[in-house]
């Protein structure tokens, strides 16, 4: 009994799996996204919070507000500074980040992250651009 | 309290705080992060081919299928092909099923006593079913992790997301995989920690693994959804790596070092450990070969070339003997030797 071809045909499967990544990305570059913000979003210089807190805790601060608006009717939020905004994705975020497909997308299609926001709402209320 | 299974928490922690520590207090965030990835993936796909190519050039003596049904007859009963092959697509149906759906654990057993001393045997379920779930969640993860990986990220993958996550739950979104993973890993090693008879047959290097892989998943799930890790940064170090160019960006934190330390260590230890049972499983003689041990010869390759004496030999030897001792011969010798010896000499002679 000697299977030695089956089991060498199969090793050889196993290892191009398991390389898989290397072969899919040989030379490609992969450039590191690189979020633009808009004239208005520089002039403001900080967002609702700060932002190292912005980049860790977005989705979170966005489903807080969802929630405060949909079911408590509460529309204001009050920043750790004091500074208070309307809780609106379409009016407040997209106000100084009016350019999804620069600012949103960059990253969140680096990392594979598709939220559920863009199910509802419209990324250029104003109709800008 | 039982050293096999703290030895082996008290390593996996320790482990944990050599990367977090080493990155944190140490900045060797080359070393965990680029240098110790490397030499495990290498330590891994070496030792995986060397352990296989040994299983390969091992004999095999006899066959040893294990029959679970009716074998192939010819006296009228119905073979049970899929438990008791005698073809080889039968016997690729049996290795399928066995892969993917764990038909051997299944069939798990236990005994117990009824009314006092009446022997039962019960189904015995959880191991299987926790298995299926480990092994899938596991699974899962790992395709999962491609898109660290690749870019751009396939929309195969991204579909896997969406079903994985498709109840919504929290943000970022729950991936139902993670937690059954970790979910099934805890019920292992509580299987192996408060059943006394399974107890009694764990080692150490059944807890490691165990306790190794549920510190992966607990690291994971509180990166992704506790202490939020820059993700965009480590993309770039994954990056990095699979393109050949690896690079170290600043402030990715001890705790994704401490994962990616976990995943290396699991890497690395693998071809040497139980865990290769994931090639083992190809390979298993009980499962693989068919039952046709009394339709077709199989040669043990350890057998020697033995020297036979025929008896058809053994009258060529000593013919003349026998038939001067009266012995019956199954050639008689011809009549007129000397008249042979004339006619044949030629012949002999123009080969």
């Amino acid at each position: 009994m000697n299977d030695r071809g089956k089991i060498i045909a199969g090793l050889a499967i196993f290892i191009a799996i398991v390389t898989l990544p290397f072969w899919f990305n040989m030379g490609k570059a992969a450039p590191v996204p690189d979020p633009k913000l808009t004239a208005k979003a520089k002039a403001a210089k900080e967002c609702v919070e700060s932002t190292a807190y912005m980049r860790a805790e977005h989705m979170q601060l966005l489903d807080v507000w969802r929630d405060t608006v949909v079911r408590d009717a509460k529309r204001v939020y009050v920043t750790e500074k004091g500074k208070e905004y309307m809780m609106s994705l379409s009016n407040t975020c997209l106000d100084c980040h009016s350019n999804k497909t620069e600012f949103c997308d960059r990253c969140h299609d680096y990392a594979s992250a598709r939220p559920y926001c863009w199910d509802c709402h419209i990324d250029n209320p104003k109709g800008e651009n | 309290m039982n050293n096999k299974y703290m030895i082996s928490f008290i390593a996996v922690f320790v482990l944990f705080f050599l990367a977090y520590l080493g990155t944190e207090a140490l900045g060797l965030d080359v070393l965990f992060g680029v240098l110790i990835p490397y030499a495990a993936l290498a330590v891994f796909i070496v030792g995986f081919v060397y352990k296989v190519m040994g299983w390969a050039r091992s004999a095999v003596p006899f066959r040893i299928p294990t029959t679970c049904g009716q074998q192939e007859n010819q006296l009228g009963f119905r073979q049970n092909t899929l438990d008791c092959p005698s073809t080889a697509g039968a016997v690729v149906l049996r290795m399928f099923l066995e892969i993917v759906t764990f038909r051997s654990l299944f069939r798990n057993t236990r005994m117990n006593f009824r009314e006092g001393h009446k022997v039962s045997y019960n189904l015995e379920i959880f191991l299987w079913l926790f298995a299926l779930i480990f092994h899938y969640a596991f699974l899962t993860v790992i395709v999962r992790h491609l898109r660290f990986f690749l870019e751009p990220v396939p929309k195969a993958l991204q579909l896997l997301e969406t079903v994985d996550s498709f109840m919504q739950i929290g943000l970022p979104v729950l991936y139902l995989s993670g937690a059954a993973l970790l979910v099934a890993a805890v019920f292992l090693l509580l299987r192996r920690i408060f059943i006394g008879n399974v107890r009694y047959i764990s080692l150490a290097s059944d807890f490691f693994p165990l306790f190794l892989i549920g510190g992966i998943a607990f690291t994971g799930i509180l990166m992704r959804y506790v202490t939020k890790v820059d993700i965009v940064s480590i993309k770039q170090l994954t990056m990095g790596l699979v393109t050949l160019h690896p690079t170290v960006p600043e402030g990715i934190g001890g705790l994704f070092y401490g994962h990616l330390f976990f995943v290396s260590i699991l890497l690395a230890y693998f071809p040497f450990s139980k865990l290769m049972h994931l090639g083992g499983i190809f390979l298993s003689p009980t499962r693989n070969l068919p039952t046709d041990t009394r339709a077709t010869r199989h040669v043990n390759p350890w057998n020697y070339p033995v020297e036979t004496h025929t008896y058809e030999e053994y009258e060529d030897e000593f013919r003349e003997k026998m038939v001067e001792a009266g012995l019956p011969v199954e050639i008689m010798p011809e009549e007129q030797p000397a008249e042979e010896a004339e006619a044949d000499s030629p012949s002999e002679e123009k080969e």
